[in-house]
């Protein structure tokens, strides 16, 4: 056997040789290849067993290559003084709406790898994952990656990691984790240049909830990070925000295959199962700690999940209201994150109106449920929270657009605002500045380095909701990347914007706007329906209104010629099929009074142009 | 007795002649290039899938029998006369039975119309498709307006009835040029004319050249601009519409395709011809498309059908509907009800009424009106989807 493999019901080891990491790196730059090479080299998984990226283990996870749920791998590395060292790896969710998980996984870890692709630089996003990583203490190990793809620039990389982040980079670790080049080498860094953890194992068991998925042969799984004490079999614990107690059924690590131990001990990262049945009792962030020997203090940093976009999700097909409810009840079981309370709309019947951390969260759960419980959905426009703060001093939070109550009884409505980071090459940079003065933001900051600048800049948090990442993608040819995180409310000028099709409202496309914004908005919107909805035998005004004042309109004209020149008897079976092809299309279609509205409308009404 | 409501519809038998001297750019149907056809092979086969549809229709009268392609007028006048006979041995044909041929106004195609006539055929459908010498040559025919005029006065001399096709919404056609052209047409017409708005069929030479934008043809307001002129210029020359391409001197319609838009049932012979048999136990009957295919098929087993297919009443229904209300006479809604085993929603009805694309007639018919005809196709999803 190449590497000692140490028996399933081992004892915690001792912290010196524990070294707890995470690897903070941009979609594409290589962070699963290289956590791939690393369970590889250390003798995880067999090449056999070897999957491509196997941490991230949802499909959509890997059809995206982004990681949704923090997975862990512990690896054990024998250094070459021949001591045995138990290495951690926390694999973070890769994206902004996922920002806090990100920080609890981070929290979990003494130190990360910084992987940068050489060819491609830093981005936004990495940015702000590796200040999370700084503010939290850890020891940073920069490591290039794609060292051996011809258009490598390790030196112009390295610099731009000194200028914009700051740090050493005179011993990075070159790699290409697609070859294997220099795996060897981060394992000996990782030893060494990272601290081992603190921590008392006689102390009252103290540890922190990183991440929890719901399986549905042992209920819900817990991944831990110990600080203090010992986790064992049978040890009755206790989750301090949540208030849950539980007794533990199994204990253990992966390998990544899952596989049970005696004890975790301070330091170690693992999870636990207890016959916990809903994924909402335990909250990312928590503090486990013994039912009958509590720790002092819980750990600081717990923050319960608060969603920030809320959308209405329809069943196209009214009659699926009920597998829609089955669905988002099974999905929610997994997902604590999101939130969903039952809406009717006048215009799509019966559904729900969900909230989630951000855009992708709100487009991965859609996907899910139209792929895994195979529902046609209509979504509606995604709003922020609202703050109403009403004449008669009670403040109301507005999830809906069309829930807004009379204007009179409004004092002042405030939205949430974002401070955003984008890196982009500066040939963008013009366009890139325009759409955030399009998008009412406020400039903060602009530096460079080389010849990317990095922008911060203050933007209300309804005027990104929607689209402002594909534009920020469209106008620098995907070059600029992005992240943000919510700031606070401030006070704005915004009133409610209803659209009206065919004479009559149309509530599901109803939006809150900022009044400077809303004839621009209106415009917009008027022509996209245009473009959406199919000529019908009638003419078909769309309108969009503030209060009772039209503020835009565009008219669909009415079918002018539409009929077959010869029919006979050869074309009867053809003819019918293409009537029965109409019947079927218009079950993908919503009726509001005599017009058809394509589904995907909804939602494709508010893209802007802005050209 | 009937129980499809009011209308009796006709029986008759279509037999596909699948060979033309080349392809037409614009046409999809069945048609193959050949110039060397054992016409009496062909016969033979024909007459024997004759006799197998006999065997499915028991004993019927026959009311209209056509011969459509391809280019039936290839066909020899002996090959015309032996499946008219074998018609004949087979049912009762009615004596005043419309009895049609298309045919290509070539001289070629001419020398043969006497042949026809004796053969029994009473009824010629001239391709003419246009008067215009470019546009002839843009629509792949063979033909030039002069021998397009000859054989359409040969025909008039020789047949009882006469009809020809036009093809307009040409490219860069103007209205003002159509309304020429179609006045001129109508001086040699007799009481049938068939004027087809051009339609870029899917899988043709001119799907493919219009793709690449080699031509545009003209858009909606301007294609419904030139069909109200053709309904105009037609019902002052005494020709109205009858059918959504199709005018005639009243009482001159062509029987064969009214049995068709009337839903009545018919035989198709033939490769790759339909046939609707069975009242109201319908079934679709359809022969293979490839002439060799489906004259092995008929030498091995009697018939060249390739699927036979049940069509539901809801079915029935349906194709009732869509053929029916292409028709100035529109249909009988107590027969749709009949089948459906509903009526037509009343609330549809009024709308469409209201916007001015359906009418009740006085006889309590249901029609699609002059502006609903244009727009067909979404009245009937508006009314039945």
């Amino acid at each position: 056997m190449l590497y000692p493999r140490p028996m399933s019901d081992k004892n915690p080891t001792d912290l010196a040789h524990i070294r707890n990491f995470s690897i903070i790196a941009h979609i594409d730059h290589g962070k699963s290849t290289l956590a791939d090479r690393l369970i590889q080299l250390c003798g995880g998984l067999t090449q056999r067993e070897m999957k491509e990226q196997v941490l991230d283990s949802m499909d959509i996870e890997r059809e995206r290559g982004i990681t949704i749920k923090a997975q862990t791998v512990r690896l054990d590395y024998t250094y070459k003084n021949g001591e045995l060292y138990e290495l951690n790896l926390i694999d973070t969710p890769g994206h902004v709406d996922f920002a806090y998980e990100v920080n609890r996984s981070l929290a979990a870890c003494e130190g990360s790898l910084l992987v940068v692709d050489a060819s491609q630089g830093v981005e936004a996003q990495t940015l702000a994952n590796v200040y999370q990583a700084i503010e939290v203490n850890h020891e940073i190990i920069p490591v290039l990656n794609k060292i051996d793809l011809p258009a490598a620039e390790p030196e112009r990389v390295r610099e731009q990691i000194e200028e914009v982040i700051g740090l050493d980079t005179s011993n990075a670790v070159e790699i290409s984790a697609k070859t294997g080049l220099g795996i060897e080498a981060v394992l000996e860094a990782i030893v060494e240049r990272l601290p081992s953890p603190k921590g008392d194992a006689t102390a009252p068991l103290k540890a922190m909830l990183v991440d929890s998925w719901y399986d549905s042969y042992l209920g819900v799984v817990v991944l831990v990070r110990v600080i203090d004490g010992e986790m064992r079999k049978g040890q009755r614990i206790k989750m301090m925000a949540s208030g849950g107690a539980y007794t533990l059924d199994q204990v253990g690590i992966f390998r990544p295959k899952k596989e049970n131990v005696a004890a975790l001990g301070p330091g170690e990262i693992g999870f636990f199962t207890a016959s916990i049945k809903e994924v909402a009792d335990t909250r990312v962030g928590d503090t486990v700690t013994e039912e009958r020997r509590p720790c002092a203090a819980a750990l600081p940093g717990f923050r319960p999940a608060q969603p920030v976009v809320f959308c209405g999700l329809f069943p196209v097909d009214a009659s699926e209201f009920e597998d829609l409810r089955d669905a988002i009840g099974k999905l929610r079981l997994n997902d604590a994150s999101f939130e969903f309370e039952m809406e009717t709309s006048a215009a799509l019947g019966f559904g729900f109106r969900c909230g989630f951390l951000g855009l992708l969260h709100l487009e991965i759960v859609r996907e899910r449920i139209e792929r895994e419980f195979n529902i046609d959905l209509i979504t509606t426009a995604p709003s922020v929270v609202y703050h109403l703060y009403m004449t008669n001093g009670d403040m109301i939070e507005m999830h809906n657009p069309a829930d807004m109550p009379d204007v009179v009884k409004i004092d002042h409505i405030e939205e949430p605002w974002i401070r955003a980071t984008i890196l982009v090459p500066d040939e963008y940079l013009g366009s890139i500045l325009k759409l955030c003065e399009d998008r009412r933001g406020r400039q903060v900051e602009l530096t460079y380095a080389g010849s990317r600048a990095m922008l911060v800049y203050r933007l209300p948090l309804n005027e990104v909701v929607f689209d402002f990442y594909d534009r920020l993608k469209s106008v620098s040819r995907g070059y600029a990347s992005f992240d943000y995180h919510i700031e606070g409310y401030e006070t704005g000028d915004l009133v409610r914007m209803s659209v009206l099709v065919n004479e009559e409202p149309v509530d599901a496309l109803s939006m809150v706007v900022h009044r400077a914004r809303a004839e621009q908005r209106g415009r917009a919107m008027c022509e996209k329906l245009k473009e959406l909805i199919p000529q019908h035998l009638f003419k078909i005004p769309i309108q969009a209104a503030i209060g009772g004042k039209v503020i835009a309109r565009e008219t669909i004209s009415a079918l002018r010629k539409d009929v077959t020149a010869k029919c006979y008897g050869g074309d009867i079976t053809r003819k019918r099929k293409l009537l029965d092809k109409q019947k079927e299309g218009k079950k993908k279609m919503r009726q509001f009074g005599r017009v058809d509205i394509p589904q995907d409308a909804f939602i494709a009404a508010l893209k802007m142009d802005e050209n | 007795m009937s129980d499809e409501g009011s209308d009796r519809p006709d029986f008759g038998i279509y037999v596909h002649w699948p060979f033309c001297l080349a392809k037409c750019p614009y046409c999809d149907f069945n048609s193959h290039v050949s110039r060397n056809v054992d016409q009496a092979r062909w016969a033979r086969a024909l007459a024997r899938e004759l006799e197998h549809a006999r065997e499915m229709t028991g004993p019927k009268s026959v009311q209209t029998i056509f011969f459509g392609g391809g280019t039936p007028s290839l066909m020899e006048a002996e090959t015309v006369g032996h499946v008219l006979d074998t018609i004949a041995r087979l049912w009762h044909v009615d004596d005043h039975a419309e009895i049609s041929l298309e045919a290509n106004p070539t001289s070629a195609d001419a020398g043969r119309f006497t042949g026809y006539r004796a053969a029994g055929v009473n009824r010629l459908s001239l391709g003419v498709q246009s008067l215009d010498a470019k546009d002839l040559r843009f629509l792949g025919r063979m033909h030039s307006v002069d021998e397009a005029l000859d054989a359409i006065a040969l025909a008039r001399a020789t047949f009882p009835r006469i009809s020809f096709d036009l093809i307009y919404a040409r490219p860069e056609q103007t209205v003002a040029a159509w309304q020429a052209e179609l006045s001129r047409a109508l001086d040699f017409a007799a009481d049938h004319l068939s004027l087809y708005q051009l339609t870029i069929e899917e899988e043709t030479s001119f799907a493919r050249l219009y793709e690449r934008g080699a031509f545009k043809v003209p858009d909606g307001p301007l294609s419904a601009a030139l069909y109200e002129a053709t309904q105009a210029i037609c019902a002052e020359a005494g020709l109205p519409n009858y059918e959504i391409s199709n005018h005639a001197r009243p009482g001159a319609e062509c029987r064969h395709n009214l049995l068709y838009w009337h839903y009545g049932d018919y035989v198709g012979a033939g490769p790759g011809a339909h046939g609707r048999l069975g009242g109201r136990d319908k079934q679709a009957t359809r022969t293979l498309k490839a002439p060799g295919a489906w004259l092995a098929s008929v030498e091995e087993k009697g018939h060249g059908i390739e699927a036979i297919e049940p069509i539901s009443l809801a079915e029935q229904a349906d194709e009732m509907m869509l053929m029916g209300l292409r028709l100035g006479e529109g249909i009988d809604p107590l027969r749709y009800a009949s089948l459906a085993g509903a009526a037509l929603d009343e609330t549809r009805i009024e709308r469409l009424t209201g916007d001015g694309l359906l009418r009740r007639l006085p006889n309590g018919r249901l029609a699609a009106s002059p502006e609903g005809r244009l727009v067909l196709n979404a009245v009937l999803a508006e009314l039945l989807a």
